[in-house]
């Protein structure tokens, strides 16, 4: 069963954020009504409105020197100009040593103050938060997995966490399960935490934390190569509750693989059609074992397995592929928008299964990749209509 | 125009000078290759590793190396002393010691080879090749300095008059001998592992 | 100085024999004229900054509308890898590189650059460079991993694209190296009597810093590129994770060099500012010492800063602070500069001359620049900034806002000394509000796009973002319309002026330094007699003198003694006419024609009429002025760069073998060519030729 995300309304500022506001009246003014999802100016989490407050403060300050420095620009081109009948020399002026004293020492000294806490917080932000939980997350080009350890769940694009729960990412990048070709990402919520860039053979952590339920976009922020800009990634916040059934959903195969895992080995050579199961579905699950296993794994209850048994792959877990709301590195709404005209409004429950179709069957030509070097998904126009349109069923059974 | 020697506003040939600035510049870039060999010192991912280097031969051919650096200093003290015939010989001895290093360092590489150090078979063999590499590259133009040297006081292009050409190509060629010095510690002897 | 050279029928007419042209397109070619070298520079930075402009409307034209199809991520990932490394190495960096060819010899008192053929070697270096990099179009292998070129991505990239950015700018890097080499010693070792280093121009002090930042970084890039190249072409292992090799090497070695570029594309603007500030102030530089001492501490600073761009790598929270902290303190000899700049205006006369206009922009647009880069030392907020068009508008005001402005202005200011014409000062205002405007409507916005969440470096600007994101990037790509409209005013007034400015006298800004001294254009010799010098602002003190009561009032012309007579103005036809060329053989001294700095100079009429003095009045001894003979070599040794680089390129030996056998020719050519040229302490030339 597909989980409906609460995709609470913009909820209305708190109190203390509109005072950390006040000093930003410049900005704010442009900013009104700027908000989008992506913003680095609205935090929802601790680990982003640390580093937010310090922001705004020095923000202020930046705005007083600028308007200081400006305005004695201005004010002495002004006051100083050369009246066109004016030849007198003015008075030849060389420095003043106790000047100089005073603009050395009055902007290291705001600097000075400036360093204490960020000093402070780039210490505090780097430690493990307690009772953290860990996701695994892991830069693919061009798209992001996550790995729950404690739960076994693989999943992709959407990262789902509980809310109020400090989460630890640990991050590293790999290419068909291999570090070897992996390249630099970097992982990025605004709403929940500063960027953290990933590397092939290490790993990097990040913490965050959200304080409110929602869905929060991010994207790839370090450049990966050709389609950097079509690697993005939501984090959705759920309630303890919603997260607890959203992990026992992902830890239960869907009906369709569960039918399969019930044929013995000689039923599956002859492909046989287990009771229950549509004959199309059916034709689809053969069809996808030939061809999209090798990149996406097998679609079984073993998909969800335990951390140790997390198999490398090229292309995401399809599993439950019905449960996330947007594929191809996100940049593709997998279900129709309320508002088709407004990217950001809520989803349907109606799959585009039309743009799935189109997808699978030449997938480079949506999103630019290299499926020859095998870095992203293959073109599959050879695939026979009929074989198309079965894979295209048994993938809608993937709830 | 001697003369021009003493009209710099630091008294100093504007070519030593340059040559001088231009080593400063030298020794960043070793600097760096020798930061990246000590990084890569343990990455040999599985191929082999510093044991595989003969620290006796290395030796003998960075004595010669730096026996080199003082048949240097004999050919300019030659050349101010006016005495060209005994300068290009000290030249000549400098130049020829200079190719027996490159001519040990080549047979070294092949060496190296056999047993499957390869510059692509490791960071570590990577970063190797390329210092020492380089470094071989700057002795050999120094040798190409020297002969040419030797060839122009010969045809009466670099006069006794002109201590200063060996004096510059000296600079040169002791900052080689100091760089192989440094490279030889960090490659050679510091311990392995 | 005066040398008497061998008689010309003593030398044999060989290929190595000196070539005579001095005018023309020959005189181009085989010049060593650091005038020359460095109209040709600019002329150079004028094709890439168009090219550089192209590259700039593909990215903005893509970006003008969310989710936009106008052109494929690939093209787009070229676009903005060829835009950083044009504006970058082809265009701030040798625009800085032109203005230090003309201007150090003739600030410092000199007749030529220590090297001369050297300098021509590096000009030539810097062209080749540039061109070897654009003829990756030509292979279809355009550079498409980011001008900063991350490994393993940069290792990883099919094709020769990455080859063609490591060979390429390791050329340039060639370029940069020999011209630091060269204006190192020239400013050390060339100064003219009496110019201590405490009286040095700013320009020639900051230089003078520039070229010492060059010394020091370029190797380390050249070492990175090496290791790329090798991972590229040849299969090394430097940058691969499978066998241990570690991507943030790439990045450390990037970023020691990349910071410091930085400044050296800063400060060469900053000393132009200092120089025309206090001209049109009518006052003296506020705070010499302190503005000197700023620039070496941004300088030795700036070598200590480079792990701020690497705050999100994979780089610990001590390191993090360190660079922190070092980020926030190079803001204070930064402030420093920007209040002497406005103290210089404080209290003076300040005339709107087009340049003066463009350095106050400067002086209003770095400060915007320095405050948004504070905001980078808040290391976690950084985590947000990095990688967002915020970083992109910072970058762009420090960079834009800064180096260009403030190097337009030293185009407006110098443009009388190189043509003695005055370049349009009405279509000048025109080009700088027009710039002004058009700048901040591209760069401006681009603060906001990036708060909101717009990441650089994406060929899509995702509908997502919000309406807000998509309006700010339209009015981005607005600015860069206008910057078109006032690039085309800019180049429209540079070629009328050059045809038809009118006449600017030898000093018509009655400035205060020593390249005012010489007439306008400058003539081949530079000074007909090397200047004595007594004080800072030394023309300044011999133009005016303090009366009793303590005002200044100008020296009438002739009264003092220390009046240097070579600041009589004297068209260039006559010293052409003092020193004809002498027939059939390298002469010393061939100015024929050749104080031409410009194809369309021509004696001015009203130069004419003041022309009363010939050189040989002034007591100089023209005719045996000892410069620097012309030379084809630097070229012809360029030229062996080419086959050297493609060899790297394509790992081919042949034209490896080719090209090394080349420059070794070359190398040969240059040193065995006849030595007429003051790089040779050869104290019995005729016994040579004898």
């Amino acid at each position: 069963m597909r989980r409906t995300p609460s995709r609470s309304p913009r909820r209305a500022p708190r109190p203390g954020r509109v005072l950390r506001g006040v000093g930003l009246a410049l900005l704010a003014l442009v900013l009104a009504g700027c908000s989008g999802a992506q913003t680095m100016l609205d935090p929802q989490g601790p680990f982003a409105e640390a580093p937010d407050d310090l922001f705004k403060a020095v923000m202020v300050v930046a705005a007083v020197v600028f308007v200081f420095v400006q305005g004695l620009i201005i004010y002495t081109v002004v006051r100083y100009r050369r009246r066109s009948d004016d030849d007198e020399l003015p008075k030849q002026v060389h420095g003043n040593t106790r000047l100089e004293i005073v603009w050395t020492v009055i902007p290291a000294l705001i600097l000075a103050g400036i360093a204490v806490p960020t000093v402070q917080q780039v210490f505090a932000l780097a430690e493990e938060p307690e009772g953290a939980m860990t996701i695994e997350v892991i830069g693919h080009r061009w798209w992001w997995e996550y790995r729950y350890p404690d739960s076994g769940v693989i999943t992709a694009n959407e990262l789902v966490i509980p809310v109020d729960t400090p989460i630890h990412l640990e991050m590293r990048a790999e290419e068909a399960g291999s570090a070897d070709r992996g390249v630099l990402h970097s992982f990025w919520v605004p709403a929940l935490a500063g960027k953290q860039d990933v590397f092939p053979g290490r790993i990097t952590t990040l913490n965050m934390q959200a304080d409110t339920t929602g869905r929060f976009l991010g994207q790839c922020a370090e450049y990966c190569g050709l389609s950097h800009a079509n690697m993005r990634n939501r984090a959705e916040v759920l309630e303890q509750d919603e997260f607890d059934q959203w992990v026992a959903e992902q830890q239960a195969p869907s009906d369709v693989a569960a039918a399969f895992a019930e044929l013995t080995p000689e039923q599956l050579e002859a492909q046989e059609v287990p009771e229950g199961v549509d004959e199309q579905v059916a034709r689809g699950h053969y069809v996808f074992q030939s061809n999209c296993v090798a990149c996406h794994g097998q679609i079984s209850d073993t998909a969800v397995a335990s951390a140790d048994d997390f198999v490398p792959r090229t292309g995401p877990n399809l599993t439950h592929l019905l449960s996330r709301e947007e594929f191809a590195g996100a940049i593709f709404d997998l279900y129709f928008r309320e508002d088709p005209d407004d990217p950001n409004s809520a989803f349907t429950d109606e799959v585009d299964v039309e743009l799935l179709t189109s997808w699978v069957r030449n997938a480079p030509s949506l999103k630019a990749m290299r499926p020859g070097d095998g870095i992203g998904m293959n073109s599959f126009e050879s695939l026979p209509q009929d074989e198309l349109d079965a894979v295209i069923a048994y993938l809608l059974t993937m709830e | 125009m001697s003369a021009a020697v003493e009209e710099t506003s630091l008294g100093l040939d504007n070519r030593k000078l340059a040559m001088w600035v231009f080593l400063g510049s030298e020794f960043m870039f070793f600097g760096a290759f020798i930061t990246a060999y000590l990084m890569y010192l343990n990455t040999t991912a599985g191929g082999p590793d510093g044991e595989i280097f003969d620290i006796v031969y290395t030796s003998v051919s960075s004595f010669v190396l730096l026996m080199s650096s003082l048949t240097m200093v004999l050919a300019h003290h030659a050349h101010e002393q006016g005495d060209m015939r005994r300068m290009r010989m000290w030249i000549l001895a400098t130049a020829f010691q200079g190719l027996v290093f490159v001519g040990g360092q080549a047979y070294e590489f092949t060496k190296f080879f056999k047993e499957g150090l390869v510059p692509t078979a490791s960071p570590f063999a990577s970063s190797f090749f390329v210092l020492t590499g380089f470094h071989g590259v700057h002795v050999t133009v120094g040798i190409i300095m020297l002969l040419g040297l030797w060839s122009y006081s010969r045809v009466g292009k670099v006069k006794a008059s002109q201590p200063l050409k060996t004096e510059i190509i000296g600079l040169y060629w002791h900052f080689v001998d100091v760089i192989w010095v440094i490279i030889f510690v960090v490659v050679y002897l510091i311990p392995w592992g | 100085m005066a040398t008497t050279t061998a008689p010309p029928q003593a030398r044999s007419r060989s290929v190595f024999s000196r070539p005579t042209a001095l005018d023309g397109f020959k005189g181009y070619l085989a010049t060593t004229d650091h005038k020359k070298i460095g109209i040709m520079y600019f002329w150079s930075v004028m094709l890439f900054f168009f090219l550089g402009g192209v590259t700039a409307w593909i990215i903005r034209a893509q970006l003008a509308s969310a989710e936009s199809t106008l052109v494929t991520e690939e093209v787009y990932n070229q676009a903005f890898t060829l835009h950083g490394l044009t504006m970058v190495f082809l265009v701030v960096m040798p625009l800085g590189a032109a203005f230090f060819n003309y201007l150090i010899p003739l600030q410092i008192g000199a007749r030529d650059v220590a090297f001369p053929r050297l300098n021509a070697f590096s000009f030539w270096t810097f062209l080749f460079g540039g061109l070897f990099l654009y003829s990756s179009v030509l292979f279809n292998a355009i550079p498409n991993g980011g001008w900063f070129g991350y490994a393993p991505l940069s290792t990883q990239i099919p094709g020769d694209n990455m080859a063609f950015y490591a060979v390429g700018l390791q050329i340039v890097g060639i370029s940069s190296l020999s011209a630091a080499v060269n204006f190192i010693t020239t400013i050390l070792n060339m100064r003219a009597p009496g110019m201590t280093f405490m009286r040095m121009p700013v320009f020639t002090w900051m230089t003078l810093v520039t070229n010492f930042l060059l010394l020091f970084a370029l190797p380390i890039i050249a070492v990175a590129l090496f290791m790329l190249n090798g991972d590229v072409v040849f299969g090394t292992q430097f940058f691969q994770p499978a066998t241990g090799g570690d991507p943030v090497l790439w990045q450390h070695l990037f970023w020691l060099f990349g910071h410091p570029e930085v400044y050296i594309m800063i400060l060469p603007a900053m000393g132009i500012v200092s120089e025309v500030m206090p001209t049109f102030s009518r006052k003296p530089l506020f705070g010499y010492a302190a503005m000197v001492f700023a620039g070496v501490a941004i300088g030795f600073i700036g070598f200590g800063v480079w792990a701020h761009h690497m705050f999100t790598s994979a780089v610990g929270p001590v390191a993090r602070s360190a660079f922190g902290l070092t980020t926030m303190f190079i803001a204070v000899p930064t402030g420093i500069k920007i209040f002497n700049w406005v103290f210089t205006m404080w209290g003076g006369k300040v005339k709107f001359t087009t340049a003066m206009l463009f350095s106050v922009g400067f002086v209003s647009m770095f400060t915007i620049g320095g405050l948004s880069g504070v905001t980078h030392a808040i290391v976690p907020h950084d985590a947000q900034q990095t990688d967002t068009y915020w970083i992109v508008a910072h970058f762009h005001y420090v960079l834009f806002g800064g180096a260009l402005f403030g190097l337009v202005s030293g185009i407006y200011y110098y443009f009388p000394k190189v043509t003695g014409k005055l370049l349009g000062e009405k279509l000048g205002k025109w080009h700088f509000w027009t710039w002004l405007l058009g700048f901040n409507l591209t760069f401006g916005p681009m603060h906001m796009s990036g708060l909101l969440g717009q990441p650089r470096r994406t060929a899509v600007l995702p509908a997502e973002l919000g309406t807000d994101v998509a309006l700010y990037n339209v009015l981005s790509t607005a600015g860069v319309a206008v910057l078109t409209v006032s690039a085309s005013i800019f180049l429209f007034n540079l070629v009328t002026s050059l045809r038809s400015g009118e006449a600017s006298g030898d000093d018509p800004w009655d400035a205060r330094t020593l390249e005012w001294m010489t007439p306008s254009p400058t003539p081949y010799v530079n000074f007909y007699e090397i200047p004595e010098v007594t004080a800072r602002d030394e023309f300044w003190e011999r133009k005016y003198a303090e009366a009793e009561d303590g005002s200044l009032r100008p020296v009438p012309a002739g009264a003092s003694q220390d009046h240097d007579p070579s600041t009589s103005p004297a068209s260039a036809d006559e010293h052409g006419d003092e020193f004809p060329a002498t027939a059939g053989g390298t002469a010393t001294v061939d100015t024929s024609g050749n104080a031409k700095a410009s194809p369309d100079d021509v004696a001015l009429p009203e130069d004419e009429a003041l022309a009363k003095a010939t050189p040989d009045d002034h007591g100089g001894d023209t005719e045996h002025i000892h410069m620097p003979d012309p030379s084809y070599w630097p070229l012809i040794m360029c030229v062996g760069l080419l086959p050297l680089g493609y060899g790297l390129t394509f790992a081919n030996p042949a034209l490896l073998v080719v090209g090394a056998l080349w420059l070794m020719m070359g190398l040969f050519g240059w040193i065995l060519e006849p030595v007429a040229e003051g790089d040779d302490d050869d104290p019995e030339p005729s016994a040579a030729a004898a």
